[in-house]
């Protein structure tokens, strides 16, 4: 008996749609936001990560209709974020049914965001979301959507973040994001084995093997992927019972 | 039947609330005393810091009419921190008296595991269990938290594992409480909400 690996599908959305795009640029249009997490929450799905990426001011009624729509249809953990700035933003989306919120960019800009949410939601409701970039011997904090470096060391960063009362860290190599040739190995294991928190990696899933690897050798605790189970490139069902006969522990669906 | 939950301010009430609505349960959150004095079962969710929840069932006053309800033969579920206030205190907050209906305290889990315990663990059953009836034995529910009642007392009827045992379902005549959080444990969860219904009933 021990904690099953978790696989979490996400939905990139923009208004009232998923959308998906190749590092973070090229989106286009991937269906209903609440459809889809009725059908991962069947499918067997660990849990669900909902993230608002235009994050603008007007459209956030829009994001609290969505997260408050998929969180009546889940029986899982859900988790909402993108855009989340300050501990009002945070409470907006717990009160709309989010279970944990996710914060990126502004915990860049202002770390002490961590700890306040932290303080009020416990840090079991905190995910320090960390996009990194490779840069020579070390891994770059990117921000804004991945498009601008912080200059900052992931690794240093993931630390200090969990110092000040993450819960859990959802690493994304934007190297990888997209482009659907596995997961960074060397990154993931990197963070994992430097924080005592669990990290759910992310980044360019495709293959059932590529979730295997990032298990066994990225010491990840949970993975993360969003259009191969979309597109239904792959069943949340099927990729447990391979990782299952692996002998990877992981929650069967019924 | 309707099922008074414990609102001081957690953030899984609304989850809870949509869990036993699911199961076509009449439920109603509640902060005053006079409500809880009256209610027909209660459920004390929570999540978050020990601490939050100890001092606002003491400043909201409900400690008293709780305690009074529980020694009625009220039936009651905790979830995740409704089951750790159930000891006499906590290692998060030891300042704080706990609810005391249990023996021994609640302690952080070692630090040799990963920390907070997040995702979907299994239970080792101690003794037959009427919250867990019908639920396989090889089920996965959902944790998320650091401390736990490490000091396994004879009220656990099912453990579970993470650097160390830790009681994971209590029953105790008509107290029942669970470490993890069965508003997000998929089918298992919504059969043990199911059977604590029945039980209430």
């Amino acid at each position: 008996m021990s904690l099953a690996h978790r696989i979490i599908p996400c939905l990139d959305t923009d208004g009232a749609r998923v959308v998906k795009g190749v590092n973070f640029v090229g989106l286009r249009d991937a269906g209903d936001p609440v459809a889809l997490a009725t059908r991962y929450n069947a499918e067997g799905a660990d849990e669900l990560v909902v993230l608002d990426i235009a994050a603008s001011r007007d459209r956030r009624p829009t994001f609290l209709e969505t997260i408050r729509r998929a969180a009546c249809e889940l029986a899982i953990p859900l988790t909402a974020g993108g855009g989340i700035r300050t501990l009002d933003d945070a409470r907006s989306v717990i009160r709309a049914g989010a279970d944990k919120v996710t914060v990126n960019t502004a915990a860049v800009a202002r770390p002490a965001l961590i700890s306040e949410l932290s303080r009020e939601f416990g840090a079991q409701a905190v995910v320090l979301a960390i996009d990194a970039k490779r840069v020579n011997d070390h891994w770059d904090v990117m921000v804004r959507g991945g498009r601008d470096s912080a200059h900052r060391d992931a690794l240093v960063w993931a630390q200090q973040g969990v110092e000040l009362g993450a819960g859990e860290i959802l690493l994304t190599s934007v190297d990888r994001d997209g482009t659907q040739l596995g997961f960074d190995i060397t990154l993931t294991s990197a963070i994992s084995r430097a924080v005592w928190v669990p990290v759910i990696a992310s980044g360019g899933a495709k293959l059932p093997e590529h979730f295997a690897q990032v298990f066994s050798e990225g010491a990840a605790d949970a993975a993360l992927a969003a259009s191969i189970f979309h597109d239904n490139v792959q069943s949340i069902r099927e990729l447990k019972h391979y990782l299952s006969a692996l002998n990877i522990e992981v929650r069967l669906p019924c | 039947m309707n099922v008074m939950l414990i609102d001081y301010g957690a953030g899984n009430v609304t989850s809870v609330e949509r869990a036993l609505a699911r199961l076509g349960a009449r439920s109603q959150r509640s902060h005053s005393p006079e409500c809880i004095a009256r209610a027909e079962a209660l459920l004390l969710p929570g999540v978050g810091h020990y601490a939050a929840l100890i001092r606002s069932l003491d400043q909201r006053a409900l400690r008293a009419p709780l305690l009074d309800a529980l020694q009625r033969g009220i039936p009651f579920l905790g979830i995740c921190l409704g089951l750790q206030a159930l000891y006499e205190t906590s290692e998060e907050a030891p300042e704080l008296s706990g609810l005391d209906l249990l023996p021994g305290s609640v302690r952080s889990l070692p630090a040799t595991v990963k920390l907070p315990h997040m995702g979907w663990n299994q239970l080792k059953l101690t003794r037959p269990s009427r919250l867990l009836e019908g639920v396989s034995a090889d089920a996965y529910f959902y944790f998320a938290h650091s401390f736990a009642a490490t000091n396994v007392n004879s009220e656990a009827v099912a453990l579970s594992n993470h650097g160390v045992d830790f009681a994971a379902v209590i029953e105790k005549q008509n107290i029942f409480a669970v470490q993890f959080h069965p508003e997000k444990s998929g089918a298992a969860g919504a059969q043990l909400l199911q059977n604590f219904l029945r039980l209430a009933a």
